[in-house]
This record gives C-alpha cells, sequence and structure tokens, in this order.
C-alpha cells in the first residue's frame, strides 16, 4: 500500500506529465493548421501540372520519343521504394502504419522474386525499416533540421531518384506516404512514381498547342519536375498528418492522465480519511480505557 | 485609350498560388526569346528562362516578378505560369542569386555530360543577366 507521500508524489508527477501532453497538443494543433494551409498553397500548381501533363502526353503519345521516365524500362525486376516518414515520434501509430505498408509490399516483392532498394525520408521509417531490411536501404534522407519544408527539398529527393533511373539502377519506383483526410484519419498510401501511372480522367482539350521548343523537349523537362512535385506534396500531406496524428494522440495522453489523477485523487483522499479515522479511533478508545 | 482585352494570368509555384487575376499583357522569358502574351494568344506550351516576368494589369499598373525556370501554359483564355520558383521583384536580394548561382556552379562539376554541363552553364549565365537587371552593383 502505497503511503500517502508516495499518492501525493505521483499525483504531481502525472499533473506534470499531463501539461507537457496538453502543451504539445496545443503546438501541433499550431503546427497543424500551418502545415494544411502549406498543403493547400501548394494544391494549384500540382493541378496544373497534372493537367497540363495529361495535355501535352497526349500529344507526345506513347512513341519512341515519350521520355524513359514515363514509359519505364518496359521491365519490373528492380524496384525502388520511396518511404516518407516523420521525423519525430509521439504520433501515434503514424509512423508504424507508414512502415508496415512500406513493409508488406517488399514482402510481396522479395516473395516474387524481386530485387527491392529502400531510399528512407525521415527518421522513424529507417528506424523501423532497419530492423528487417537494413541490407535494402541504399539511402536516407534527413530533414530534421528542416523547419518548414520547402520545394528544394522535395526537389533534392526527386534529383536523387531521377539520377539512380538514369544509372539504370531501379526499373519502378514507388512513393509511400500517408494521404493527410482529416485529423483523426491519415491514409498510408502507395504511389507508383516511375513509370508514370496514367491517372484520373484525362480532359481533352481541343487546342492544337504549338511548342517552344517542342513537345517532347517539354516533356521531358516537365517529367523530372512532376516527380519533385509529387514527393514534395507526400512530404507536405506527411506533416499535415503528422500534426494530426500527433494532436490525437496528444489528447488521448491528456485525458488519461486526468483520468489517472481523478483516480489517484481518490485514494488519496480515501487513505487521508482512513488515517484520520484511524486517528480518531485511536483517541477514543484511549478516552475510554480511562 | 483603348481598353485592350483583358485575360486570366496565373502565376504558381509549388509552394504556392503567387498571383492570379485579369491582365491586359504578360511578358515571359520564354525558352526562345521574351515573348509578349496578350488576349486570344494562339495555343502555346513553352519553357522559360530564368528571367523578369512583367505583368500588366487592367488598370494599367505592372508588377514585376523573378522566376527561375518553369514553363507556361497559354490559352487564348489564359495564361498559366509554372514556376520553379518564383519571387515579387522587391523581395529578392542579391545573396538569394549568388547562392543560387553558387549552387549552380556545385552542380557544374558533378555534371555527367556535355549537354547537361551546357545547360547549367546556360543556366547561370541567365542568372547572371537576371542578377544585372534587377539589381545594378
Amino acid at each position: 500500500m502505497p503511503s500517502l507521500k508516495d499518492l501525493k508524489n505521483r499525483i504531481a508527477s502525472v499533473k506534470a506529465t499531463q501539461k507537457i501532453t496538453k502543451a504539445m497538443k496545443m503546438v501541433a494543433a499550431a503546427k497543424l493548421r500551418r502545415a494544411q494551409e502549406a498543403a493547400e498553397a501548394a494544391r494549384p500548381y500540382s493541378q496544373r501540372m497534372s493537367a497540363v501533363l495529361a495535355n501535352i502526353a497526349q500529344a507526345v503519345g506513347q512513341d519512341d520519343s515519350a521520355p524513359r521516365l514515363m514509359t519505364g524500362t518496359g521491365k519490373d525486376d528492380v524496384h525502388l521504394l520511396v518511404v516518407c516518414t516523420a521525423e519525430r515520434g509521439l504520433c501515434g501509430g503514424f509512423n508504424s502504419q507508414i512502415a508496415r505498408l512500406a513493409r508488406d509490399h517488399t514482402r510481396k516483392l522479395l516473395a516474387n522474386g524481386k530485387t527491392v532498394k529502400i531510399i528512407c525520408v525521415g527518421k522513424k521509417g529507417f528506424d523501423i525499416l532497419r530492423r528487417e531490411y537494413a541490407s535494402l536501404i541504399i539511402d536516407r534522407v534527413d530533414l530534421r533540421e528542416v523547419k518548414k519544408i520547402g520545394f528544394a527539398n522535395a526537389d533534392e529527393v526527386g534529383r536523387k531518384v531521377i539520377a539512380l533511373f538514369d544509372k539504370g539502377e531501379f526499373d519502378v519506383c514507388t512513393l509511400f506516404y500517408s494521404e493527410f483526410k482529416s485529423v483523426i484519419a491519415q491514409i498510408p498510401t502507395a504511389q507508383q512514381l516511375i513509370p508514370a501511372s496514367a491517372e484520373g480522367p484525362v480532359e481533352q482539350s481541343d487546342a492544337i498547342y504549338d511548342y517552344e521548343p517542342d513537345a517532347a523537349a517539354i516533356l521531358g523537362d516537365l517529367i523530372p519536375r512532376n516527380i519533385s512535385v509529387q514527393i514534395f506534396r507526400a512530404l507536405l500531406e506527411n506533416v499535415a498528418g503528422e500534426m494530426g496524428a500527433k494532436m490525437s494522440a496528444m489528447d488521448n495522453a491528456t485525458r488519461n492522465a486526468g483520468e489517472m489523477i481523478n483516480k489517484l485523487t481518490l485514494n488519496y483522499n480515501r487513505q487521508r480519511q482512513a488515517q484520520i479515522t484511524k486517528e480518531l479511533i485511536e483517541i477514543i478508545s484511549g478516552a475510554e480505557a480511562l | 485609350m483603348v481598353m485592350a482585352d483583358s485575360f486570366q494570368f496565373e502565376l504558381v509555384s509549388p509552394e504556392r498560388l503567387l498571383l492570379s487575376g485579369s491582365v491586359t499583357s504578360v511578358v515571359i522569358p520564354a525558352s526562345e526569346g521574351e515573348m509578349t502574351v496578350m488576349a486570344n494568344h494562339a495555343p502555346t506550351m513553352t519553357t522559360i528562362n530564368p528571367g523578369i516576368v512583367t505583368v500588366t494589369f487592367v488598370d494599367g499598373k505592372t508588377d514585376r516578378y523573378v522566376v527561375f525556370g518553369g514553363f507556361a501554359d497559354i490559352l487564348p483564355s489564359g495564361c498559366t505560369l509554372l514556376a520553379e520558383s518564383a519571387v515579387h521583384v522587391d523581395e529578392i536580394s542579391r545573396d538569394d542569386i549568388v547562392k543560387r548561382i553558387d549552387v549552380a556552379r556545385g552542380e557544374l562539376e558533378a555534371a555527367l555530360n556535355d549537354e547537361h554541363r551546357a545547360g547549367i552553364e546556360r543556366y547561370i549565365a541567365q542568372l547572371g543577366t537576371v542578377q544585372g537587371t534587377i539589381l545594378p552593383a
């Protein structure tokens, strides 16, 4: 049976923890708002980009002049997985969900006799995947020092991927990240980057474009950029998702701490009461004995 | 004065939508030379070089932005400029451009082939021009 003093200390410590989790929740909420704004601000670019890309891809068609980044190498022996996770923990199952999806994917590919290479963006995914697939991880990108993710960060990852592709290091590239649905729902997603998967209904435009310099050259310029844009979008979604997950995780923790404090306080009061009763009995029985 | 027709112009960078509005003309540093886009332009798609975009609004005011590469999608009804990076001319600093030039120089050493190298050299030269135009020493 813990003494009164022990209980008191315990309550104080839980209260301190609660204060911290409450503060973290508020910080996450503020960051979430900013992350959402950033994701929203980035949306027009990626939308326009896909529209233009669809347009121009249609013009160039699937002939030989189409860049290999779009058509792929024609094989699918070597897979590159770009796994984007958060840099920090304390956000519920956020990181492990993404890592689990990547792990399942890896397992399936390996079972089919494919070769898998992994690039980890973010520390947490690296920590998780390293346990099982340390030998497959060829690179990792650390964004720990980055306060606000800019396009340059995504571009750096994109360039790495393209450089590897140009060297013939892989055939298919898949991006793993968490799609931000809402504060409580983040959906781990796998998206194929190379070869570019045709997505969504292509809106047919009747306009006959003039291309400067020429369609193939523009396409060659566009596709690498599109890869960076996709990665950028994934990173932004991830930040928003991380903050959402952190917010709900910290909210749970705060509530949990509150419950614990209530229970401990009840316990404390009961014991205090018991002690008082005990003392009273001692005095009364002492007086009676006289 | 005869009012020129206006059209919708949008300047977007990956990070945000910088400008969206009705304009009468836009000067774009296209890869084949500067071009002025006005309303009812033939559909054109072009890559753009680092340079300055000059926008003339319906009310006659002009505004300038520095863009660092990208491409433009021009339709009779409007023009969308997707810049890799864009900054308002008042907000750009000399250091920023110098930094970009340094980064490009670093890439020059890592260039894989002559074609790539030539591309980067061209890029550096264009940045130099931008620097000279907006920030006279």
